[in-house]
């Protein structure tokens, strides 16, 4: 490692949040890519029709794949069964918790609401914490000291990153967390995000997990059988992988402290079943520089701004080929980061702002 | 500054269901028109993020802010969807020969 880089503070209480405060770039004016008011106002719109089929397809997938793995099981063959269930349980529930949070995804807000609910208990975030922990990540996408939302902070911890895949060190955490929201109480980086006014939810919603989880872990108990935990609860481990392995695409090894989406998010090409899947999170340029863009407008919105953005990863493999050695390096020289090139026809990105960070 | 009613834009400059941004002095309003061409006026930012709210979607009687997806009953300045929890100021406006004004103090 570099003798003039020690690892930064990504805490939301230490040096580097009071850094960005003094360098502007807490709750700073990003760059917006030029569309017409009106082409926009189409773009915005909400309609109910695409999420209720997509829900509803969802639903009855998850529904097909757990009566199969219940059918099988006893055999070898309750495994692949089980393997979908997960992917469709806590993988497919990430965007949907992602896009009901934002309420775009259905037009009808109670729709986005129930869904929300829902997707936030399969994929083990406490719904009320992790609404205001991604607001933090919008308004200050990947600064440090700031930005509650960054998955691969440099050094990057590679051991911790594998073990995600199957939600091994986040999913622990997350449970930490539900049992200390129990007891009435938030961690440090949350109170500093969650309002007074909305504290009473997160305690009340985790006793009703932690109710949940101990009822199940009991039923397990009772049966002596794994059964109704491998339904529930568990697939927010064993089912995480592909919900990882989407989500890296998102930042990981892309530039920190900028106030351009274009610089430090990655839009990736995916094939229908994965945009099916995670519901075109992958056009993630798009949807951080226009949020109130609901997901089944977000390719034509991708059409709209592609000349003023670099150009997208042409499926995981381009992406995971340029984010693997990324990481890598930046486990020796933090500093280092893939710099986005933008097209000849885009606007100019301000200045990196990384560029001038001081050698502690 | 000057208060009282105050010349914003001739009516027909705002879309059906849209909202736009008119700076005064130092102060910044959201203005609103709806469907059925009732016109509204808020304060410009929104009071969770201070962001414009000009940049955001109208919604039947509802804005929603461009950054975070607040949402705020722009008839009555009613905060209606977290991050959103404070209310937006609320302003008169008419319309007269044409021209919207909105009444500061």
């Amino acid at each position: 490692m570099p003798a003039a880089i020690i690892k930064r503070d990504y805490s939301l209480t230490g040096r580097d949040a009071k850094l960005a405060e003094e360098r502007g770039l807490a709750s700073a004016q990003w760059y917006g890519c030029p569309i017409p008011r009106p082409r926009l106002k189409e773009l915005m719109r909400r309609k109910d029709g695409p999420a209720i089929r997509d829900t509803l397809l969802w639903l009855a997938l998850l529904l097909l794949a757990g009566a199969l793995a219940y059918h099988l099981w006893g055999t070898w063959w309750a495994l692949p069964a089980f393997a979908l269930y997960g992917v469709l349980y806590a993988s497919a529930s990430d965007s949907r918790w992602h896009e009901c949070g934002h309420r775009t995804a259905f037009k009808t807000t109670w729709m986005n609401d129930v869904v929300y609910q829902i997707a936030s208990f399969m994929v083990l975030r406490e719904p009320t914490s992790w609404r205001w922990s991604h607001v933090r990540h919008h308004t200050d996408t990947l600064i440090v000291g700031r930005d509650p939302g960054i998955a691969a902070p440099r050094p990057p911890d590679l051991p911790g990153i594998a073990l995600d895949f199957f939600n091994l060190k986040n999913g622990p955490k997350e449970f930490g967390k539900i049992l200390l929201h129990c007891f009435g109480r938030l961690t440090a980086d949350e109170k500093v995000y969650i309002p007074e006014t909305e504290r009473h939810k997160v305690y009340w919603v985790s006793r009703l997990y932690a109710l949940i989880y101990a009822t199940v872990i009991g039923w397990s108990i009772a049966l002596h059988s794994i059964l109704p935990l491998l339904f529930i609860g568990l697939p927010s481990f064993y089912g995480a992988w592909l919900w990882v392995t989407f989500g890296l695409t998102q930042h990981a090894g892309l530039a920190e402290d900028v106030l351009d989406h274009r610089l430090s998010c990655r839009t990736v090409y995916l094939n229908p079943l994965f945009r099916f899947i995670y519901w075109n999170m992958n056009y993630h340029v798009e949807h951080h520089m226009f949020p109130l863009v609901p997901y089944h407008a977000l390719p034509a919105l991708h059409q709209e701004m592609k000349a003023d953005t670099p150009s997208p990863c042409h499926g995981l493999w381009e992406a995971y080929r340029e984010i693997v050695p990324a990481l890598l390096k930046q486990v020796k020289d933090p500093s280092y980061h893939i710099r986005r090139k933008l097209p000849a026809s885009a606007r100019p990105a301000p200045m990196e702002m990384e560029a001038v960070m001081p050698a502690w | 500054m000057t208060s009282g009613w105050i010349e914003v834009c001739p009516a027909g400059d705002i879309a059906k269901e849209d909202v736009i941004r008119f700076d005064h002095g130092q102060r910044t309003f959201a203005i609103y028109r709806t469907a059925d061409d009732q016109y509204y006026a808020t304060d410009g930012l929104c009071t969770h993020g201070q962001v414009h709210l000009a940049g955001g979607f109208v919604m039947d009687n509802i804005i929603e802010c461009p950054k975070h997806n607040g949402r705020f009953d722009f008839t009555t300045g009613e905060a209606k969807g977290v991050p959103a929890c404070v209310n937006l100021v609320i302003y008169s406006v008419k319309v007269e020969g044409g021209k919207i004004l909105i009444h500061i103090d």
